[in-house]
């Protein structure tokens, strides 16, 4: 039997999104189908004094527009809505909920009409008067309002004396950095499709990154018993991380089928989804203090992000260094600032792919002020243990990232000093960063059936967000089980399903292989004691762990000739199946820090006269333990090279704050790479053996790609120009400066 | 998007009676940047004439030995075009650099003439723009103007006309061949875009219910030493910061006669005959190159976010009249500026 884990295994569900039979959200029908169209707000704080549909009504074929006067019942207590990634602090938004306006396109009432054209039409046609309030939407402008947070991080602890080891360091580095607001952008519009099944009953076929979520987030905020909901969402045009909480189109969608008891499909404007969730604007304050030779005496780092007037939203941009860097005094912060915009969410590699660019950027600087190569200075510093808890990490192949990455990209021919290397008209330059991500694992069931005729069925209400979940799922199945991975089912993305968190933070492949592992032990188990039922078992005496499953057969380990057909066993115990489901937990693995590692090599073309950027060569080397798919992980990281390549170059959020609106709410004026901009990408796996995480020493890969791309950029442009460009993006305009 | 009606106009003659009958109504050809325009509630026709059947999608030769462009050739066919690739490259460059493929299949000529602004205060009707509602002000003017005008502007709106072809076509001295009620005209392409003056809201010099036939190009020039250099944000599908045609003829080391216009900077295609003059008769170097450029920009004035652009110009002339005059244009294919 091959084995599937660890091979470059194509998607299982390639021919169906290829092919258009996969599904998505707004896909799906009902015989009684009307549309929804979503009337937003155009101002950015204030209250709506005066909201008139009769225009909006009198159009043929609308059917009724739902506003916060007339709207279905909703809780009112914030608790209700909260999911299960809800910041703690705040309160949530409930749409329509009533007549306040908390940001700019705010969803302020829903138009249902039997065609959408129409719904769109008519949603034009609702007015609505103001009473406006004094609005802030600029992280610069309410800088001074800056607050800790009222739930801290636990990780924030000081070291030493960061200051005073600062003033006495021999080379020091201080600096601002700045990112901007950026959106997700997923292929596929956010969509809900609420399908009215009679006496209550709904199917709500979402776009999620976890419909459990969704499920239960729908039956407490609009007071629905849960076994009137099912939440769908088998399939997934890309979520990174705007998919993890629910989004106000379920929410108006399911409203509306409840008000009209029909099915009513909302599906979202690309511009809509500008006013969803983003990565907060954010600035980085980075001060490092170090010995001549390069030894870190002194790190400080500082973050300022905006969240939303209404929730406290913050993900740790600053104690990174913790597990890259030794360094005895350090100083750690991390506030927020409120701003009349809507809360902030997850965004691939939350903090660390903003906090992570400032620190990899400031360490390019330091490296700079002491002459020192960039790769040298980090290997100075090396920490072989997390330093904020002093825990060993369970494994560490940083340093093999550094070898293997700078040997595919060359890095010994690059001369140090700034402007020094050039290719005809245009500056070359080489720039590196570290990058470092969380190897998290999440409690997760998996319930497999094994028919007697050799099939088996995965099952699991995760999400595959387009990151391959169906094929990793179908990989270790068919590999527990002893089956070709044409004989698996993969059954995901229904509340339905054995339960899972949402997918997100990169722990669903590893969380799920191990569910999937667990249960195929108990299948083995159970197949073992009925085998062992059958009159003059080969298999007698032995325990599930002297057995394996391989081409339908339960198989000694010790002597391959003593076995038993499954399908025997399965008629002698008149049974046509096996189910079986267990739940994985995070293992037990005492005190260990756990994180994925990378190195990531760029290099860089600059126009001389004109400025104009090309990241012409990027090498990541990436430490994420055992890589299941290398085909699918492979994608993953090469998608995260783009997307660092835009957060460097070309992304932002493009806000007017006289008027607090986004003005650049589209993916022709929101500018991310595209081919032209896209050249050679080189992915490295370095070998990465880790035999404490779990069992089969996997690490997830979904966000890892993305940390230290913009650093490693941003450094390259330095490298090659002299000039250094701390607020992103580095357009061409901030090279003349 | 507002309910409209549509018509289908069977020849140029009944396109331009089913506009008069109506004020608000509008010809639409590819849609490409109307249907937008539509769906964001700027554009409101109550009607739409559907032009794309009509018989105005030929490339034909003229007797002058130039070419006539049927306004409803697409804008990929005409950049691929034998006649137009192999006499007009400059306009096959300037074409191939605009937009995407799937947009360039979609529009047509005619309508790459009358795209509106890429501002994006134009675009949202909750903020002001005098190019949308007149008199409701100019939020640029004091906002996001990273892709703003630096020449030609006015108090009531710092705009620029988004078209990469356009550029081109001012620089080959194109007509506009238009026919409205009374009749059948031409203009200048020269005078076909406006500045925007204070009346921003009108783009072009069409009158009232004329329709936009063909573009006549005179006979060829330029064949060898042009380029077309579009400066952006990313490589591809991105509007310009800054566009150059540049067009010479040498004769030995000496400029003969020179075609100059810059997009991305004004109101319309800029084409400035006075730089051009300044390079006639020069020899084609640096120092000419520059002195050109600074001339063409002489009374540039940039504005918070987009002062760069006149800097970027400059050097940017100079780059394109050096790969006009070395005979190496700029490859809209590669991904790089040579």
């Amino acid at each position: 039997m091959p084995s599937y884990i660890g091979t470059a295994t194509s998607r299982v569900d390639g021919r169906a999104k290829v092919t258009g039979t996969a599904k998505y959200a707004g896909e799906f029908g009902a015989s009684d189908l009307v549309y929804g169209a979503v009337v937003e707000s155009t101002i950015p704080k204030g209250r709506i004094v005066r909201i008139d549909v009769s225009d909006a009504l009198r159009v043929d074929g609308v059917i009724d527009v739902l506003t916060h006067e007339n709207r279905p019942h909703m809780a009112e207590a914030p608790g209700a809505w909260k999911d299960e990634v809800a910041p703690d602090v705040g309160s949530p938004f409930r749409p329509l909920y009533d007549d306040i306006v908390m940001f700019n396109n705010q969803p302020i009432a829903l138009v249902v009409a039997d065609e959408w054209e129409t719904a769109r039409f008519a949603a034009s046609l609702v007015r609505v008067d103001y009473e406006r309030a004094a609005h802030a939407t600029d992280l610069y402008a309410v800088r001074d309002t800056v607050r800790d947070l009222q739930k801290p991080f636990k990780s924030s602890k000081p070291r030493g004396n960061a200051s005073a080891a600062y003033a006495a360091a021999a080379v020091r580095h201080e600096a601002e950095y700045y990112i901007p607001i950026e959106h997700h952008n997923p292929m596929e519009l956010y969509a809900s499709t609420a399908v009215w099944n009679g006496d209550g009953k709904l199917t709500v076929y979402d776009k999620t990154q976890g419909v459990q979520n969704v499920q239960r987030y729908l039956c407490s905020a609009l007071g629905l018993s849960s076994d009137d909901v099912r939440v769908m969402s088998e399939f997934m045009g890309g979520g990174f991380g705007s998919g993890l909480r629910p989004q106000y189109q379920v929410v108006l969608a399911t409203m509306g089928a409840l008000k009209l008891q029909r099915s009513v499909r909302l599906v979202l404007t690309r511009q809509q989804m500008y006013e969803l969730c983003f990565r907060p604007a954010t600035i980085e304050r980075l001060a490092l203090g170090a010995t001549t030779d390069g030894s870190l005496e002194s790190l400080t780092h500082e973050a300022i992000a905006v969240t939303s007037h209404y929730e406290e939203f913050a993900r740790d941009d600053t104690t990174w260094a913790d597990g890259l860097y030794t360094c005895a005094n350090t100083n750690y912060s991390h506030k927020v600032a409120r701003v009349d915009l809507c809360t902030p969410s997850d965004m691939r590699a939350p903090g660390a792919t903003t906090g992570v660019y400032a620190l990899e950027s400031a360490m390019d600087e330091l490296a700079v002020a002491l002459k020192l190569d960039p790769i040298a200075l980090r290997l100075r510093c090396y920490s072989e243990r997390e330093q904020g808890e002093d825990l060993p990490f369970t494994s560490k192949a940083l340093r093999e990232c550094y070898r293997e990455g700078a040997d595919a990209f060359g890095w010994d021919k690059r001369s140090p000093e700034p402007r020094s290397m050039r290719d005809g008209s245009e500056l070359v330059g080489w720039g590196m960063a570290t990058g470092v991500w969380e190897a998290l694992q999440v409690p997760i069931t998996a319930r497999i059936t094994l028919t007697a005729n050799g099939h088996a069925e995965v099952a699991c209400a995760t999400s595959d967000i387009g990151t391959g979940t169906y094929t990793v799922m179908a990989q270790v199945t068919a590999d527990a089980l002893g089956l070709p991975i044409e004989s698996i089912t993969v059954k995901l993305g229904d509340s339905t399903l054995p339960q899972s968190p949402v997918e997100g933070g990169s722990w669903i492949a590893t969380s799920i292989a191990a569910a999937i592992g667990t249960t195929a032990d108990a299948v083995r188990a159970e197949l073992l004691r009925r085998a062992q039922q059958m009159p003059k078992s080969q298999l007698a005496g032995m325990s599930p762990d002297n057995v394996t499953l391989t081409n339908g057969k339960i198989v000694s380990k010790q002597n391959p000739s003593h076995s038993a057909l499954i399908a025997d066993v399965m008629r002698h115990g008149k049974m046509d199946r096996i189910v079986q489901e267990t739940t994985a937990k995070p293992n037990d693995i005492g005190k260990y820090a756990r994180n994925t590692h990378s190195a990531i090599f760029a290099e860089v073309k600059i126009d001389e006269q004109l400025g104009i950027i090309r990241v012409t060569r990027v090498v990541s080397a990436i430490a994420a333990g055992r890589i299941l798919n290398t085909k699918t992980g492979h994608s993953q990281i090469m998608g995260s090279v783009v997307w660092g390549i835009g957060m460097a170059l070309h992304e932002e959020t493009l806000i007017d704050h006289r008027f607090g609106r986004i003005m650049n709410a589209n993916v022709a004026e929101y500018h991310m790479p595209v081919n032209a901009d896209v050249h050679d990408i080189k992915v490295i796996f370095v070998d990465e053996r880790d035999d404490i995480i779990n069992p089969l020493g996997m690490k997830g890969l979904g966000e890892i790609g993305i940390v230290g791309v913009a650093a490693a950029i941003a450094n390259a442009v330095y490298h090659a120009t002299g000039k250094r460009v701390r607020d992103l993006p580095i357009t061409l305009d901030k090279l003349q400066r | 998007m507002i309910n409209f009606q549509y018509v289908r106009a069977n020849d140029v003659a009944d396109a331009v009676r089913h506009i008069a009958t109506d004020p608000t109504a509008k010809f639409i050809a590819g849609g490409t940047n109307l249907i937008d325009l539509m769906k964001d509630d700027v554009e409101r026709p109550s009607r739409l004439i559907d032009i794309s059947r009509l018989p105005l999608n030929t490339v034909e030769e003229t007797t002058d030995g130039g070419l006539r462009i049927g306004a409803l050739v697409p804008n990929s066919d005409l950049a691929y075009h034998p006649l137009v690739q192999s006499r007009y490259p400059l306009l096959t460059s300037a074409i191939l650099a605009g937009a995407s493929q799937q947009l360039r299949n979609m529009a047509s000529t005619g309508g790459n003439l009358l795209q509106r602004t890429r501002c994006a205060y134009f675009y949202d009707t909750a903020t002001p723009c005098n190019k949308r509602t007149p008199g409701s002000g100019c939020s640029a003017i004091n906002g996001l103007n990273r892709i703003h005008a630096i020449l030609g502007t006015s108090e009531a709106c710092i705009a620029t006309h988004p078209s990469d072809m356009c550029v081109a076509l001012a620089a080959l001295d194109a007509t506009v061949h238009v026919t409205g009620p009374d009749g059948e005209r031409t203009i200048m392409f020269a005078d076909f875009h406006r500045l925007p003056g204070d009346t921003p809201q009108r783009d072009t010099n069409l009158r009232p219910n004329e329709i936009i036939t063909a573009i006549a190009l005179p006979a060829p020039r330029f064949v060898t030493n042009y380029s077309y250099l579009k400066i952006r944000d990313r490589l591809s599908y991105a509007f310009a910061l800054v566009s150059i045609a540049a067009a010479l003829e040498l004769e030995g080391g000496t400029i003969a006669d020179a075609r100059l216009a810059l997009g991305g900077v004004a109101h319309k295609p800029w084409r400035d005959t006075g730089a051009e003059a300044a390079l006639r008769g020069q020899p084609a170097n640096q120092a000419t190159f520059t002195r050109a450029a600074d001339l063409l920009l002489r009374d540039a004035k940039g504005f918070e976010h987009n002062a760069f652009k006149i800097d970027l110009a400059r050097r940017g002339i100079a780059r394109t009249l050096t790969q006009a005059a070395n005979g190496t244009p700029q490859s809209q294919a590669d991904k790089k500026v040579r």
